[in-house]
């Protein structure tokens, strides 16, 4: 069932039109979106082998904002692989919508971030030299999307974060947080179920930071966009309306509230 | 995916348009110099080929002396009328036969002269020797038996003697004997060793043996016989037969005494000769495009871990391994095969200029020039697949940490 699943992109399947804003919905019982399970992650063989990852469970539920808070060196850059299907576990299981990620190869991984991963790094990765529209049709691209259409929710894409009248702007003639805005466009255009962002304001000053994290929330809030995000700020993991805090591997705290 | 992939390494190579023109140049070198040469060898074999048809018909050219030039090379007997006579009489499969004698002899028209080949034959040279008549006529074999004084200008003598003015029935003196021109050679050119072919004097044999040869006293010395093969008939049969009937007359001792030289032969043997030459210089160009796509393959490299992070980003963004190294093969692909286009087009460029250069004609090979693009492309794919490939297994993690 997975294999199919992969094999067809799910463009058709996501809601036609994302200007009607999905609400968030309380608290769904049903399957997470996410569920890691005893999940090790070692590094290295024999002598030289370290423990990045000692036994992690948690479920993230659609709709969440997750922060994701410790020291480097904690796993939590580990974890974050691990749930963009970057990296496979060396045991324990991770599920993605139901599907076992550390039984997929390297092909099938990269069609799961094709299709319902977003990511936002910390140093933007936006392609140099590159127009924020060319940027963000990226994604859609490579799902196939005819250029008509690519176009059309790429500056969809970068009304939605703010960025109409730059579509032609490179990163170089954009300020940082506008690179993040395009990046952010970039993660979202091909309506993910999660989008990681991994220290997405670790560039930015701290008026800049906020404007990035009302934006993510907004994102998390109007179209439920599920949003783990990595950071090791308290106050931006105060936009979050859970943190997980990792040490030495384990998630030591766990903290939920009702919203942000 | 295969077009925007397409569109999408175009414009990752006009954005590094030096660098891409640079690596090209490898495969521009190398297909132009592929197309250079062989248009020009090309072209040489045709002249040579044309040339060879322009000294006659199926010739065979009827010398004294050894072929393999020994001692006795020059002071062989010459022929005498009644070798032609019996030539004529006895060989099979002739359309045309002219005897020659030839002395480098001064032309004198009034204050102007030159120095230059006077040729006693009769009227049959012209066809045998493929030349026409451009003004005037031929002798009639009443003045070539009576021994009359007339003359045929070659087209350079003409230039030389009389400058742009009509020579015929003008009064020349070759030697000291003055002749009226009766007529003027249409020119041919040069020949493919280089003579100037237009450089000569036609007279009756009669005369110039009577007068011309010889120091004083003349001579019945007949020194060439140029035979020309009816159409159809193998030169090889006509010259065997010259051959027995010139050993019969002549009863040389020991070697033959004479030599038969069919030009058609000599045409074949110059022309697989150049084309020989074609190929060697071909495959010598060829090794340089080789050389231009290790170039390419380089910069690939160096490219390809130049841009780490952007297959980092590609990759997470959903890019698959087989994309990448669709992009890079593509990538490499349409550089050589760019270069293999602008070397195709400045190696006709070039052979053009070379062609007038060198006066041979311009032939275009089209094989060629379809072989050597197809073969730059072969260079992109095999010369791309290790970059590719590298790119491809990239891992995304690594390649986003990357500086």
């Amino acid at each position: 069932m997975s294999a199919l699943l992969l094999e067809r992109p799910p463009v058709e399947t996501i809601p036609p039109d994302t200007d009607a804003p999905r609400i968030a919905q309380p608290v769904k019982i049903a399957d997470p979106l996410i569920e890691l399970r005893r999940i090790r992650k070692v590094y290295g063989e024999g002598q030289a082998a370290v423990e990045a990852l000692r036994g992690i469970d948690l479920a993230i539920r659609e709709g969440d904002f997750v922060a994701v808070m410790g020291t480097s060196g904690s796993g939590k850059s580990t974890c974050m692989n691990l749930l963009g299907c970057l990296d496979t576990p060396t045991s324990g299981e991770y599920l993605f919508r139901g599907i076992d990620v550390g039984k997929l190869d390297r092909r099938q991984r990269a069609l799961v971030r094709r299709n319902y991963i977003g990511f936002v790094f910390q140093g933007f990765n936006l392609l140099p030299r590159t127009t924020a529209l060319e940027n963000v049709e990226l994604p859609l691209v490579y799902k196939h999307v005819r250029a008509a259409e690519r176009h059309r929710r790429a500056l969809e894409a970068l009304a939605s974060v703010g960025l109409s009248g730059r579509e032609r702007h490179t990163p170089a003639e954009l300020s940082g947080g506008q690179q993040q805005r395009v990046a952010i466009a970039r993660a979202i255009v091909t309506h993910p179920s999660l989008l990681l962002a991994d220290e997405p304001t670790g560039n930015l000053d701290s008026a800049t930071s906020d404007e990035i994290m009302e934006l993510l929330v907004k994102l998390n809030r109007e179209r439920g966009v599920t949003i783990v995000m990595v950071t090791h700020e308290p106050d931006i993991a105060e936009w979050a309306h859970r943190r997980i805090v990792f040490r030495d591997g384990r998630i030591i705290d766990e903290l939920e509230e009702g919203g942000a | 995916m295969l077009w925007s992939t397409l569109l999408m390494s175009i414009r990752e190579i006009r954005r590094n348009t030096l660098r891409s023109l640079l690596t090209m140049l490898g495969v521009i070198i190398g297909v132009g110099a592929v197309v250079v040469l062989v248009t020009l060898g090309k072209g040489a074999s045709a002249k040579v080929e044309s040339d060879i048809a322009k000294l006659g018909n199926n010739l065979l050219i009827v010398s004294p002396g050894a072929s393999r030039r020994g001692p006795a090379a020059n002071t062989a007997r010459s022929f005498e009328r009644a070798d032609v006579a019996a030539i004529r009489r006895e060989v099979s499969g002739i359309s045309a036969l002219a005897p020659a004698a030839q002395k480098q002899t001064l032309v004198v028209a009034g204050n102007r002269n030159w120095t230059t080949p006077v040729i006693g034959t009769t009227p049959d040279y012209l066809e045998v020797r493929s030349y026409t008549l451009a003004e005037g006529r031929a002798f009639t074999d009443s003045e070539a038996n009576s021994g009359k004084a007339v003359v045929i200008l070659g087209q350079t003598v003409r230039e030389e003697l009389f400058g742009s003015q009509d020579p015929i029935g003008q009064q020349v003196r070759v030697g000291r004997v003055p002749a009226e021109v009766i007529g003027l050679l249409a020119s041919k050119g040069q020949a493919a060793m280089g003579q100037n072919q237009d450089d000569l004097v036609l007279m009756p044999l009669v005369t110039f043996q009577r007068r011309v040869a010889g120091s004083t006293t003349g001579n019945n010395d007949i020194s060439s016989i140029y035979v020309s093969a009816a159409p159809g008939r193998p030169t090889i049969l006509v010259q065997s037969q010259i051959e027995s009937l010139l050993r019969q007359r002549r009863r040389p001792a020991g070697e033959d005494d004479f030599n038969v030289r069919d030009m058609a032969e000599i045409a074949a043997t110059m022309a697989s000769a150049t084309g020989a030459m074609t190929a060697l210089l071909g495959a010598i160009a060829g090794v340089s495009l080789l050389v231009g796509g290790i170039g390419i393959m380089n910069i690939m490299l160096v490219s390809v871990t130049e841009r780490t992070r952007e297959i980092g980003i590609r990759l997470s963004i959903g890019a698959l391994p087989g994309e990448v190294l669709l992009q890079f093969l593509i990538e490499a692909v349409v550089l050589s095969s760019l270069g293999g286009l602008l070397g195709i087009l400045s190696g006709l460029t070039g052979g053009w200029f070379a062609a007038q250069k060198l006066q041979v004609p311009f032939v275009v090979v089209p094989q060629i020039v379809l072989v050597a693009f197809l073969f730059s492309a072969a260079v992109g794919v095999v010369f791309g697949i290790l970059p590719a490939r590298r790119a491809a297994r990239l891992n995304p993690i690594e390649a986003l940490r990357h500086e």
